[in-house]
């Protein structure tokens, strides 16, 4: 069972967009499609033909199996339902932030490649949010990885500590650091197509059929993968460190309690704010990053 | 066959090739670099011998009574030794191709073999007469290689260049004269057993001063003025040795000095390194962002990873200086895992870099565009030299990056509450100049590889010749090795952590698996490839399952419905650096000047001219008042040397009548 927990993540991300877009469009009046309208549209993309630009490499070909790949490494490391994650040896919290680096790296090529303003657009600005948002998870996690002695992603978990004042402060730094890395409002728009603000949909605007149910596959992946990652290293309680099935079945109940939390908490972000202006973004990221570099030091000075 | 014997043959190859190189015959010429690679080869061989042997002398000759000509090697050395032959040995294979079209191969041939000898000499030398000897032979040829191109820029670059590394030099002669002066000795090795003779506030100059001498030659921050300058005159593939291995003979001679000879020092040496390391690596790689010259970018990335090597060897020191042995092992091998994959990576992208210069005769990227179609392999191994300098798993430059966060992550396990605090900051700063090196790439690779030509040069772009391909497929292929094969790095590593730390076996290797037992963690580079490949092919099985096999139509890029897109249209390098100019514009200062010319004032536009730069914030306000002063007191100087014959024969009397009156 163990073996299979990423299946959960590539399985159900789709659900939870669907989840979180219904519940947007409820809390703004709106009916909205079912929630589970990605998946039709991810058949409905990899039953479609193909249009490519003809100005584009090899790069822009690789790309969507590079991102949906390393989405798909990055989730075999992550414990979803249970801490005995046979995968995590093959990398640690800190490397699944460079498997994440290396998703957007490719991406950020792609939408060079199409040698449209449009991508190139997207793909600086993409650049530009990962070198504020970068910092601040990493020193997030450095607060979780501390605390728990280790930067086994596993055993962050399964150490099993909760809520302490630099813990709180990290999961705050760490929510807007998912927001960023999601393109989610105020950072990013992920309904929109407008080129004045549009961030990571500038980079995938070149792509069609199947390439396109790729990356958008593998950003729904990134985007429940983040919501895991957080509570497996600032809120692990529930999760089973075992592989008996009464465990995993009382800990998939709380995951799915979790993941719905999430849900939730985006819609009503994402239904309450406003996106903010490109160049106001530093001004939140930077708090952020202020306050993952004050969970540090608290837990520094006062050891909890 | 005993080391000096290899020694002796790898010094034959080099001198044959140079010698050879200076003969009239130009057919051979061409090929005179398959002797510095065998060479190179011979001494690949030497550095094994001194990686697992004990210290040894190689060679000794008593001058007189004073100078005694020695060099000898240790584990240190023989590391040193052999990340200097991995990327000789790739680069004279490029050479052959390279410089076929260069006027002057034969001085060119002729450089080119010292250098390297006298890099070898530099981090073989035994004593201290030998080290600066070898350590001159090297600046200078090295700035005759600078000045190769014998252009307008490429004198001053030279210039600057031999300014910085002579003040470099007077620092290195000081410190060598504190450290003789106290213990009495010129060898590296007796010094190191006599240096516990050393006062505390002498050791501490002796360190100030090896971090000022040494720091010039490798370029840290504020010392870094003549790196970006100097490396992209040079020829390509001498930037590459200059990049990739010269600039580390000033790490070996800071190591040799402050980790090696002085031993272990107090808490704040650690931390003065992890500072000036994250300082460098963060300003380094913020100018390299605004550089639209390949060449200079990629020199900008120089300093950088330097700073992200002292950022592993000060960590190394600081734990050392708190008792924590183990950790400073790991640190340490952070900081010379990234030394040799540095070697590699950089000096696999200026020999990219070099390629992308001959087939389009531009450095400039926003003349390039397009190049992936017209280059795939010097494309493709760029790409890699992009991945691994970006730390990206698989590659090399992941492993020692991870290893540095682990390394800066264990501070908090160390006693004193500075080191607690400086460490994860030093994570922090590591963070921030990967995301910005990544940045940085994308840049670099999307623009000039990616999109359309953006000139006629780009359009007309051919593929290098078969050995520049080569010479840069080795390195490549070392790029991917170093990544997956982690355990092979850390066998010539260990001895090396041994002789400074005298631990082995930390961090620990397990099959493909890479770990550090204190913090229960682990990575497969293998593994992680691995995974990528085979889920790749789960993918497209997966997809075709589903979707069938479906048509792809080749068309246009989206034009907003204006027919044709043109090259011009597309993203430049500057406006794709544009936000990170704005945000961080209290570092970069940028200044910009915009002239509208009219027809009818205001409706009909003749002309637009734009001018933008960001201020070179170093050279502005810390060389430039330096310089004027220095201006200003040649002035008045300038009055003692008329040109007057009777004035200076007026000088030498009253010279000798003061010599009269005072010397008795």
């Amino acid at each position: 069972m163990q073996y299979f927990q990423f299946l959960i993540i590539i399985i159900l991300s789709p659900l939870i967009q669907g989840t979180i877009k219904k519940l947007k469009a409820n809390m703004q009046g709106r009916v909205g499609p079912g929630i589970f309208q990605p998946y039709y549209d991810l058949i409905r993309l990899l039953k479609k033909d193909m249009v490519i630009s003809n100005v584009t490499s090899w790069i822009f070909k690789a790309t969507p199996y590079i991102v949906f790949t390393s989405t798909v490494a990055a989730s075999m490391i992550v414990p979803v339902i249970t801490t005995e994650s046979p995968f995590d040896v093959m990398g640690d919290v800190i490397a699944l932030i460079y498997i994440f680096a290396l998703g957007i790296f490719f991406m950020a090529l792609a939408s060079l490649d199409a040698a449209t303003a449009f991508g190139g657009e997207g793909s600086s600005r993409e650049m530009t949010v990962a070198i504020l948002v970068e910092p601040m998870m990493m020193l997030s996690i450095f607060t979780a990885a501390i605390s728990a002695g280790s930067t086994n992603i596993s055993r962050i978990a399964g150490s099993g500590l909760i809520f302490s004042p630099s813990h709180v402060l990290a999961l705050t730094a760490f929510l807007v650091a998912i927001i960023a890395e999601t393109g989610r409002i105020p950072v990013d728009n992920p309904d929109t197509h407008l080129e004045l603000t549009m961030i990571h949909e500038g980079m995938v605007l070149e792509y069609s059929g199947r390439y396109l149910a790729l990356m958008e596959w593998a950003h729904y992946m990134k985007q429940m993968l983040l919501f895991t990652i957080a509570f497996d290293i600032f809120f692990p309680i529930g999760i089973a460190n075992n592989v008996e099935i009464s465990g995993l079945a009382m800990s998939s109940g709380i995951y799915i309690l979790k993941m719905l939390f999430m849900a939730v908490l985006m819609a009503l972000i994402e239904s309450t704010r406003a996106k903010m202006r490109f160049f106001q973004l530093p001004s939140i990221l930077g708090g952020a990053f202020v306050m993952a570099l004050l969970s540090v030091l608290t837990y520094i000075m006062m050891g909890k | 066959m005993d080391p000096e014997s290899y020694l002796y043959i790898g010094i034959l190859f080099f001198l044959l090739g140079a010698v050879i190189s200076l003969l009239p015959l130009p057919k051979v010429k061409n090929y005179t670099y398959i002797l510095s690679s065998t060479g190179a080869l011979s001494f690949a061989l030497l550095s094994l011998h001194l990686l697992f042997a004990t210290p040894r002398n190689l060679f000794s000759a008593q001058i007189s009574s004073l100078f005694n000509l020695a060099f000898s090697g240790d584990a240190i050395s023989g590391f040193f030794v052999l990340t200097i032959s991995i990327l000789t040995f790739a680069v004279s294979i490029y050479s052959i191709g390279y410089i076929r079209d260069l006027k002057n191969k034969g001085l060119m041939g002729f450089l080119f073999n010292i250098f390297i000898l006298s890099m070898y000499a530099v981090v073989l030398s035994g004593n201290i007469i030998t080290f600066l000897i070898s350590w001159e032979t090297m600046s200078i040829v090295s700035y005759f290689l600078v000045t190769f191109d014998r252009e307008g820029k490429s004198a001053k670059a030279g210039l600057i260049y031999a300014v910085m590394t002579h003040i470099g030099t007077a620092f290195i002669i000081i410190l060598f004269f504190l450290l003789y002066r106290y213990t009495g000795s010129m060898n590296f090795s007796d010094m190191k057993n006599l240096s516990s003779q050393i006062p505390e506030n002498l050791r501490n100059l002796v360190f100030v001063f090896s971090i000022i001498g040494f720091g010039t030659k490798a370029g840290i921050i504020p010392l870094h003025t003549w790196l970006p300058k100097a490396h992209p005159a040079a020829p390509s593939n001498i930037s590459a040795l200059m990049s990739g291995v010269m600039i580390k003979t000033g790490i070996y001679g800071f190591i040799r000095i402050s980790m090696d000879v002085l031993g272990q020092g107090p808490e704040w040496w650690g931390i003065a390194v992890i500072v000036i390391g994250a300082a460098s690596s963060i300003l380094g790689v913020m100018y390299a962002l605004m550089e639209h010259d390949l060449k200079r970018l990629l020199a900008y990335h120089s300093v950088e990873n330097i700073g992200i090597i002292l950022l592993g060897l000060g960590a190394s020191m600081m734990f050392k200086s708190n008792g924590l042995y183990t950790l400073s092992a790991i640190a340490l091998i952070a900081g010379f895992y990234h030394t040799i994959n540095h070697a590699v990576f950089k000096g696999l992208l200026f020999l990219g870099a070099g390629s992308v210069m001959h087939a389009t005769h531009t450095k400039n990227m926003e003349d390039m565009g397009g190049l992936l179609k017209s280059m795939p392999y010097t494309g493709l191994f760029f790409l890699i030299g992009s991945i691994s300098i970006c730390a990206l798993p698989p590659f090399n430059g992941f492993v020692s990056e991870w290893l540095t966060y682990q390394s800066l992550l264990l501070g908090f396990k160390s006693p004193s509450i500075t080191s607690k605090i400086i460490s994860p900051l030093g994570g922090a700063a590591l963070a921030l100049t990967g995301a910005l090196a990544a940045a940085c790439f994308v840049k670099a690779f999307g623009i000039s590889f990616l999109g359309m030509p953006r000139n006629k040069h780009a359009e007309n772009a051919k593929e290098s010749s078969l050995s520049m391909i080569i010479g840069m497929g080795i390195l490549a292929f070392s790029c991917l090795l170093f990544g997956i094969f982690p355990g092979m790095v850390l066998t010539v590593l260990q001895p090396v952590s041994f002789m400074l730390t005298g631990l082995y076996g930390t961090p620990y290797q397990q099959g493909s698996l890479l770990g550090i037992s204190e913090t229960f963690s682990t990575i497969s580079p293998m593994a992680i490839l691995i995974t990528l490949i085979v889920m790749s092919f789960a993918t497209i099985i997966f997809i075709s399952s589903i979707g069938g096999k479906r048509k792809i139509v080749y068309g246009d890029s989206w034009d907003c419905g204006i027919p044709a897109l043109t090259p011009r249209m597309q993203y430049t390098a500057t406006a794709f650096t544009k936000p990170i100019r704005m945000i961080f514009k209290r570092i970069y200062l940028p200044r910009r000047e915009l002239k509208v010319s009219y027809l009818v004032k205001p409706f009909f536009v003749k002309s637009i001219e734009y001018k933008g730069e960001i201020t070179p914030f170093f050279d502005r306000y810390i060389y430039e008042p330096v310089i004027v002063f220095i201006h200003r007191i040649a002035e008045r100087v300038k009055l003692l040397q008329s040109g007057s014959l009777h004035l200076y024969l007026a000088y030498i009397l009253i010279t000798l009548i003061l010599l009269l009156i005072f010397g008795t």
